[in-house]
């Protein structure tokens, strides 16, 4: 058994089904990539897992842990170990990034605000991201700063590998956090990921190109195409449809290694 | 370490904390209902001047012939022969924290007054009943010829600034409210700040009403003098009851060339409270006068702080937030009155209804012929936390001048499903998230608060989000 095991699932999007039966296992200490063509269900396919509420799941099971996920709410997946980086993160005005860190680390160790032990302490707290911010090239400032508010595409992603790094995920579901990266993101952000990359962690990197994967080598990869997953191996996938693009499948579109998107 | 104010979970104690109360005891309790008897013996048991007794007579008489209002929130149900006009719970003022008695510290201890004595209050005018029992004032202000006193003591100590300026702002026929007010007013807070002085420390009074049906007429009056700055801060919570209640305040603040004046509000009223009460400021020239306006608690709010900008430089702002649970209906705003060309204002309003509960905004911009160069923003937003809950808008804008500058912006929305998934994703609770959602939204208004304010209204806010399940 997997850590983390997707069998058959199916998921609508108002009324239309979107993932036909996607099956996956995923272990810690492993990288996985999911890559597909635009309209495959990648997206749905990491709101589904994390339990966006507009994403119905219409068949099959999602088990982490050997818990069947799918009847948790996203939080308590979350505090379980699920992790998801979005690809659009969202914007939340008047709350610090470092209140929001400091309110998620508190959730998942189980503070509730009455156990004061149980709360991050504040110099702890600092040290813990100063390491990761170093790597991402982020300095102080940035926690005062509210949610995702007034940041720019490279600003989101890499605030979003952050707070993976604060929150130490055992599965991390990383949905086209290269798209809208320019090279020297993606560099830090690339760094960040294998940085964390270990024993304890299982990392599933859903994209479209194949960009990252040259900094954060997986080690295997799934082609996702209309809702299923018609190829798994290993780099070597990657590396054909680097060349091939998804035309096996009958898709026309440009090379995958491109990929440079609007910020 | 970044500047982010605490989220402090004090669910379980909220009603130890705001909703005790003590055994009443009086030395002085009035009939229920209003009449021209009660009037002459709140009069007479306050040992005032002739003249007060008889304006507050005229105003009865006022009070008596306006007609109730027939916009804003229904106030129908409001029984005026139910009321209690007067109460006094000690017999004199006491000088010092050791003089208060027991029952009452006990009460105090529970709000933290003595705690944020210490921290930084210069003056303490802790407002029981309807008397100011706890009075203490710096001694450095007091050199500095700074008054900061209750309402009653400073019309026996100062009488001729006292009557200069009472009911100078807001007469007595002003509005229903206002007359009534004035004919039964009791306690508030008298400040007076001399030409150049600035008070750096804010000015703090506490209410709380802890009477059944007893209705609190409080009465501020602010004067600051040319050049001179003053912050006060009014924080009320009170305790739960059953049958209705009345409070209507009247605030008046005189502004003086150059001066600024900021008063701060967190009103957390019960919500069988109706709070009907008329704020409103004159700013003379460069004067800056600042409203700052919280209202969470009560069944019926109707505020709307007001400025006059009397003289060329004046500015008035008002910044206030409306919080609408269930039953409740928050008809909140602000009011500018540009007298004098080269005026400026500011109206922002934020405000949140959730379970069914309705916040209004409601706000006019005033330009008088021949003030030009005027320029004044309203900004209003709403947040809706469900589906049931209702905010309107009534922006008016009368003007008489074509050289103005007058800008409207409103927005209506609702707590996202996308920011709400964002939060949970991160491991943090449905409640957690809406609450932090919410104080995000307020934000603005928050990060003008003391520390200690902005801690105790985001916990406020919590508490409200946490009645909101199931």
């Amino acid at each position: 058994m997997a850590d983390f095991e997707i069998r058959d699932l199916r998921v609508s999007v108002e009324g239309r089904e979107i993932l036909k039966g996607v099956t996956l296992d995923v272990d810690r200490g492993q990288v996985h990539a999911v890559m597909g063509p635009n309209g495959s269900g990648k997206s749905t396919l990491s709101q589904a897992l994390m339990g966006h509420p507009a994403y119905e799941v219409t068949g099959g099971q999602v088990r982490f842990k050997g818990v069947n996920v799918l009847e948790l709410a996203p939080d308590e997946r979350a505090r379980m170990g699920m992790y998801l980086a979005f690809q659009y993160p969202t914007v939340v005005p008047g709350i610090t990034m470092a209140n929001f860190l400091r309110t998620a680390l508190n959730a998942k160790r189980g503070y509730d605000g009455k156990d004061k032990s149980k709360a991050i302490k504040p110099k702890e707290f600092r040290a813990m991201l100063k390491d990761s911010m170093h790597t991402l090239r982020m300095d102080d400032s940035f926690l005062s700063r509210y949610i995702n508010d007034g940041f720019s595409g490279g600003e989101k992603k890499r605030a979003e590998i952050l707070q993976m790094a604060v929150l130490k995920p055992e599965i991390a579901i990383l949905d086209e956090t290269d798209s809208g990266l320019d090279i020297d993101s993606i560099k830090y952000v690339s760094e960040a990921v294998n940085a964390l990359r270990g024993p304890d962690l299982g990392v599933l990197i859903i994209t479209h190109y194949t960009r990252i994967l040259e900094h954060v080598r997986p080690d295997f990869v799934h082609v996702l195409v209309d809702g299923r997953i018609v190829r798994s191996g290993g780099p070597e996938v990657a590396d054909l449809l680097e060349t091939t693009g998804y035309a096996e499948w009958g898709v026309k579109e440009e090379p995958v290694a491109a990929g440079i998107e609007e910020a | 370490m970044a500047t982010t104010v605490p989220q402090i979970n004090v669910g379980d104690d909220y009603r130890e904390k705001y909703g005790f109360f003590d055994p009443e005891k009086f030395v002085f309790k009035a009939k229920r209902g209003l009449n021209e008897d009660i009037v002459r013996e709140i009069s007479f048991m306050k040992g005032e001047p002739e003249w007060m007794t008889k304006m507050r007579l005229r105003s009865l008489d006022i009070f008596r012939k306006k007609p109730m209002p027939e916009w804003g929130a229904d106030l129908s149900v409001i029984d005026f022969e139910n009321i209690f006009y007067f109460l006094k719970s000690t017999e004199d003022q006491s000088k010092s924290w050791d003089d208060v008695p027991d029952d009452i510290k006990k009460t105090f201890d529970r709000l933290g007054v003595p705690e944020a004595e210490r921290k930084f209050l210069a003056g303490v005018s802790a407002q029981y009943e309807s008397e100011v029992v706890y009075h203490s004032l710096h001694e450095e202000l007091s050199k500095k010829g700074v008054i900061f006193l209750d309402t009653d003591s400073a019309l026996r100590e100062h009488p001729e600034i006292f009557k200069e300026y009472f009911g100078t702002v807001i007469p007595p026929g002003d509005n229903k409210f206002s007359a009534l007010n004035t004919a039964v007013w009791s306690g508030g807070s008298f400040i007076y700040v001399p030409k150049g002085v600035s008070v750096d420390i804010p000015l703090q009074a506490y209410f709380r009403i802890n009477a059944e049906n007893m209705g609190q007429f409080e009465r501020t009056l602010i004067i600051c003098d040319e050049g001179s700055f003053v912050h006060y801060i009014e924080g009320c919570t009170a305790p739960i009851y059953t049958t209705d209640s009345l409070h209507s305040a009247v605030v008046e603040i005189i502004v003086k060339k150059g001066a600024r004046c900021r008063y701060t509000t967190i009103q957390n009223w019960s919500t069988n409270v109706f709070n009907l009460v008329t704020k409103r400021a004159v700013a003379y020239q460069d004067a800056t006068m600042e409203w700052v306006d919280g209202n969470l608690g009560s069944q019926i709010t109707m505020k709307y702080p007001s400025v006059y900008l009397m003289e060329p430089g004046a500015k008035g702002d008002v910044l206030s937030i409306a919080f609408a649970g269930k039953g409740q209906h928050q008809d909140a705003g602000g009011k500018m009155v540009h007298v004098a060309p080269h005026t400026t204002s500011t109206i922002t309003s934020k405000s949140i209804s959730k379970a069914g509960g309705r916040t209004s905004y409601r706000g006019l911009i005033k330009v008088h012929k021949g003030a030009h160069d005027v320029k004044s923003f309203v900004k209003c937003d709403a947040l809706l936390l469900d589906d049931e809950s209702i905010s309107d808008t009534y922006p008016y804008i009368e003007c008489d001048e074509n050289d103005v500058n007058i800008g409207h912006e409103a927005t209506v929305s609702k707590v996202s499903d996308e920011q709400l998934f964002y939060l949970m994703s991160r491991g943090i609770p449905l409640v957690e998230a809406e609450t932090m959602i919410v104080n995000g939204f307020i934000e603005p208004f928050t990060k003008e608060l003391p520390l200690e304010y902005a801690i105790e209204l985001n916990r406020l806010i919590q508490l409200e989000m946490e009645g909101s399940v199931g």
